[in-house]
């Protein structure tokens, strides 16, 4: 059981936990990502997501299949949005169901540190200064 | 998506910051084809310094990421990956 999603339209975490609940499952544990207004001390005022969309989604579903496997988890739902977002708008949302709470726990945070390293999609910061690709250079 | 322009020149596509250092969406290279991904992005470098400051790189054959000691073949879809940010 798993959802994968790039989507350019607002995410919905009432549809990732329509995906996810089910009767044999105690535990939901969701991450929730949002653009905040400072980053690194320095005032943001939106970001912009750029994705290698066919790779992004194969690599989404990779890591959603292996916290199954590794966790024990019946259902990963995994989404993501590109394009342009605003201070407070969701860029991800993870949400996993298991048996009992503690392989929620770790799967999800499991699937939400996968991402960050793997899957190719890049965020570029815009401040009243100008704009960079983060992580992009050392 | 064909990325053959001759039978030399490969089109390489480019995200985030690769877009800026190759000046659009594609760069095009010549005598891909037949190279390793090391030596691909060795020629990347020469051809483009500044990818040289990056964190780091990666190339994506096909849509997966790929090991240096692979060979790329002309009908390969090859992609710059820079280091990535999502989440």
């Amino acid at each position: 059981m798993i959802d994968v999603a790039l989507l350019s339209t607002p995410l919905r975490l009432d549809a990732c936990t329509g995906f996810v609940a089910h009767p044999s499952c105690g535990g939901l544990c969701y991450f929730v990502g949002n653009i905040r207004d400072r980053n690194l001390g320095e005032q943001v005022t939106h970001l912009e997501f750029d994705a290698y969309d066919a790779m992004a989604v194969k690599e989404m579903r990779k890591i959603a299949e292996a916290a199954r496997e590794r966790f024990g988890l019946f259902a990963v739902a995994l989404h993501h949005r590109k394009g342009r977002l605003e201070i407070g708008d969701t860029a991800v949302i993870v949400a996993v169901s298991s048996v009992h709470r503690a392989p929620a726990f770790r799967g999800c945070e499991y699937v939400i540190d996968e991402l960050k390293n793997t899957v190719p999609i890049w965020k570029k910061e815009f401040r009243a200064d100008g704009s960079h690709w983060l992580n992009a250079h050392p | 998506m064909v990325q053959l322009v001759d039978a030399y020149t490969m089109k390489i596509a480019c995200f985030g910051i690769a877009r800026e250092i190759a000046g659009g969406p594609y760069l095009q290279l010549a005598g891909v084809g037949g190279k390793t991904v090391a030596e691909l992005r060795r020629a990347l470098v020469d051809a483009y310094p500044a990818f040289a400051d990056l964190s780091s790189f990666a190339i994506a054959r096909n849509e997966t990421y790929a090991g240096d000691e692979e060979t790329i073949a002309v009908d390969d879809e090859v992609v710059i990956i820079p280091p990535v940010s999502g989440g």
